[in-house]
């Protein structure tokens, strides 16, 4: 690969998977540039992981094509796997292996040599080295993340693929991994991540919003929240929770949430959200004022828009195992 | 994306060296791999008793008087033999012995018709191959009387001169490679094929669907380790605890129940890997197919139940059915009994047995493209 700096890493068209006749993904588009770290949002059971998938090649579009790295996704799996390294949303490595054994392993898997440097500099890394013959299964469940996406990226891939890599992490190992991404991006790597955490979302260049198998949204923070078009007002004030019931169901009010001493509204139609906070600006004991929207209120809408194309679809969206 | 057999040693490794580790960890399983076979073995080790008909047999006869004509008929009248060969020498007979074609030898000297017509005694010479003394106890125990009955009938006496006369057959058996009929000369190396069937196929039927049930086959299929080098990594390992139980049966065998070793013990050797490296494929591409541990026992003793009844090892294999031996030829253990007892029992050599071994090589490269056939890189 050269080094152009607007190359696509990843970029594939209409991807599509059915499990059985359920549509899990639904030509779901994606691109990402080389260096840039691209976060991967949507609700549980919105095909994150499984999109995931199909770029690693460990599972098979039932329709798409597209390239990783210049591979095509659809032939070219194999070499697609050399380069990329791939997280796990489940811990997969052996529980029945040593930390140092689990890490040996895949140093031998992707033949890097001397295989006994990379291993004592991996644990170095992660400050496992006086644990490294602890069986893997035997770590807490954030130590177990934190191994695993050492291991992934040991052999130096030029695209990582990490699916909730930091679900179970503590803060400060959470910004720890962050700062790393960053580095490695840095340097050139590319990073596809799916999280649930807000604020993780905005410590990405881009990000893209799925929904149910489809691709809602797609683009910086500051884009996705502009393009969304709502409007938030700060209420402030004694009694919030009697406010928030009086103005749960007015009309322009969608949604209505506590956050500490103040209650985001938020709503589509500015007009109309002006008139419902109209008669609240009028008590003297409560303030309004217009507020920023958050991207967490963007998802909260996105999410109220795709229940009604769930209930369409009936038992389409059961919880996922 | 087809380069399914691509290889690399280090990867292999890789694969050997962490299946090695995993297997040392899992005591339940190491403790079985030794503790069946002793229990089998100890539970197995009694003769299963069973009356055959219509075994093969080869005439050696270069006489065609009527005397000779009549009891070989009364033979063949018993239903226990049925001459399907005619050998003009006693090497030749010997030859259809060793290799299993036939399991008697019925020799009628050419000075017969001459003796019984003179009032000497005249001789018949019995060979049966005994290393099944289950198979051939019936047909020796009848034979005597009914080669003497029909020899009286075609010389027109009554049967109580006939007795009393100094001319009385004179029936001689040789019950070959197992003079004593001792079962557990035919069931010790049978029952080595079994536990090898029984733990082998079991343990290798796992070594994907665990890897599936864990969720560790995500991250194995997404490194770049290929179908070839997982299966050979996997299925590997499994050769070396053969190797274990070989010594833990033989071994027993020998001290326990005194079952001679006639043969060339590296042709056992050789005749017992390729058997075990075609059961750890047979396994594999069980877990190739099933997608539960529990989907995986079931198709183990799907293979295992027909195996150990219509192999040969329970029921004398020409005992069987037409049908059930058909069944029984494409069981690799009916195979590798023929080459076990026919090496221990017989001291058959390589010429005798190369077919079977053939045959058995046959079904490791059978079940290995089978299981690569059937393999998935992808998790669908
Ligand atoms: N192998 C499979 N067979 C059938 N359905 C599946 C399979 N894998 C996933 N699904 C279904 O596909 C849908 C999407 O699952 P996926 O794991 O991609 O969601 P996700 O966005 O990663 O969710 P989460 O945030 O909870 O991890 C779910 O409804 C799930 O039940
Ligand atoms: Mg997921």
């Amino acid at each position: 690969m050269t080094d152009d700096p607007d190359e696509s890493v990843i970029d594939v068209t209409g991807l599509t998977k059915r499990f059985g006749n359920k549509t899990v993904v639904d030509h779901a588009t994606l691109k990402v540039k080389r260096g840039e770290i691209v976060g991967f949002l949507g609700p549980n059971g919105s095909g994150k992981t499984t999109t995931i998938r199909m770029i690693c090649g460990l599972l098979t579009p039932d329709e798409g094509s597209g390239t990783v790295l210049g591979f095509d996704v659809l032939t070219e799996s194999l070499e697609i796997k050399n380069e990329v390294g791939y997280m796990t949303q489940k811990f997969s490595f052996y529980e029945d292996l040593s930390i140092a054994e689990n890490l040996t392993f895949v140093a031998r898997l992707y033949r890097l040599s001397p295989v006994s440097r990379y291993v004592d500099e991996t644990l170095e890394r992660l400050g496992l080295s006086s644990r490294r013959n602890q069986l893997a299964g035997t770590l807490s469940g954030g130590w177990k993340q934190r191994l695993a996406l050492a291991a992934c990226i040991m052999h130096q891939p030029k695209l990582l693929l990490l699916d909730e890599p930091t679900a179970g992490v503590d803060p400060k190992a959470r910004r720890e991994f962050w700062d790393e991404i960053h580095e490695l991006a840095g340097e050139g790597l590319t990073v596809l991540v799916s999280t649930h955490y807000m604020d993780e979302a905005e410590r990405c260049h881009r990000i893209n919003y799925i929904s149910y198998g489809k691709m809602i949204a797609e683009g910086t923070v500051t884009d996705v929240v502009r393009d969304s078009g709502l409007v938030t007002y700060l209420v402030h004030g004694p009694r919030l929770e009697r406010v928030a019931t009086e103005l749960a169901g007015l009309p322009g009010v969608e949604q209505v949430a506590p956050f500490g001493n103040s209650l985001h509204v938020v709503g589509s139609d500015p007009k109309l959200l002006k008139r419902a906070l109209a008669p609240l600006a009028k008590r003297p004991e409560l303030s309004v004022e217009p507020g920023e929207t958050s991207l967490e209120d963007v998802f909260i809408k996105f999410m109220a828009d795709s229940t009604d194309n769930m209930a369409e679809n009936g038992a389409n969206n059961e919880i996922d195992a | 994306m087809f380069d399914f057999a691509r290889f690399s040693p280090t990867r292999l490794g890789a694969m050997l060296a962490k299946e090695f580790i995993q297997m040392r960890r899992d005591r339940l399983t190491f403790g079985m791999i030794l503790g069946i076979p002793l229990v089998q073995l100890v539970l197995f080790g009694y003769a299963i008793n069973n009356d055959p008909k219509h075994l093969p047999a080869v005439l050696v006869s270069t006489s065609a008087d009527p005397y000779s004509r009549a009891i070989v008929s009364a033979l063949e009248m018993t239903n226990y033999y049925r001459f399907d060969h005619v050998a003009s020498s006693a090497a030749e007979a010997e030859q259809l012995l060793a290799s299993g074609d036939v399991a008697f030898a019925v020799t009628i000297p050419s000075d017969f018709g001459t003796r019984v017509e003179r009032g000497d005694n005249p001789t018949i010479l019995i060979e049966a191959d005994a290393t099944d003394p289950a198979a051939a106890s019936g047909a020796i125990s009848t034979l005597g009387t009914v080669a003497s009955e029909a020899l009286k009938r075609e010389r027109g006496t009554d049967s109580l001169r006939a007795a009393n006369q100094p001319g009385a057959l004179n029936v001689v058996v040789h019950r070959r490679y197992n003079p004593e009929g001792i079962s557990q000369y035919n069931v010790v190396p049978g029952l080595l094929g079994v536990i090898l069937q029984l733990t082998m196929v079991m343990m290798t039927s796992m070594a994907l669907t665990r890897e599936a049930e864990r969720g560790t086959m995500e991250n194995l299929l997404a490194m770049p380790a290929s179908p070839m080098e997982i299966m050979l990594g996997k299925v590997l390992p499994y050769l070396a605890i053969g190797a274990v139980q070989v010594v833990v049966v033989l071994g027993a065998a020998k001290t326990l129940f005194g079952v001679p070793f006639l043969g060339s013990f590296s042709l056992l050797l050789t005749g017992i890997l390729i058997f075990v490296f075609a059961l750890v494929l047979l396994g594999y591409f069980i877990s190739t197919l099933a997608r539960t541990q529990m989907q995986a026992m079931q198709l183990t003793f799907f293979f295992f139940l027909p195996s150990i009844m219509l192999s040969g090892f329970m029921f004398p294999f020409r005992g069987m059915p037409g049908w059930a031996r058909a069944i029984g030829e494409f069981l690799p253990l009916t195979h590798f009994n023929r080459v076990i007892r026919a090496i221990m029992l017989k001291g058959a050599d390589y010429a005798a047995i190369s077919f079977e071994m053939w045959i058995l090589i046959a079904f490791v490269t059978a079940y290995a493209g089978l299981a690569l056939l059937r393999f998935r890189t992808t998790l669908d």
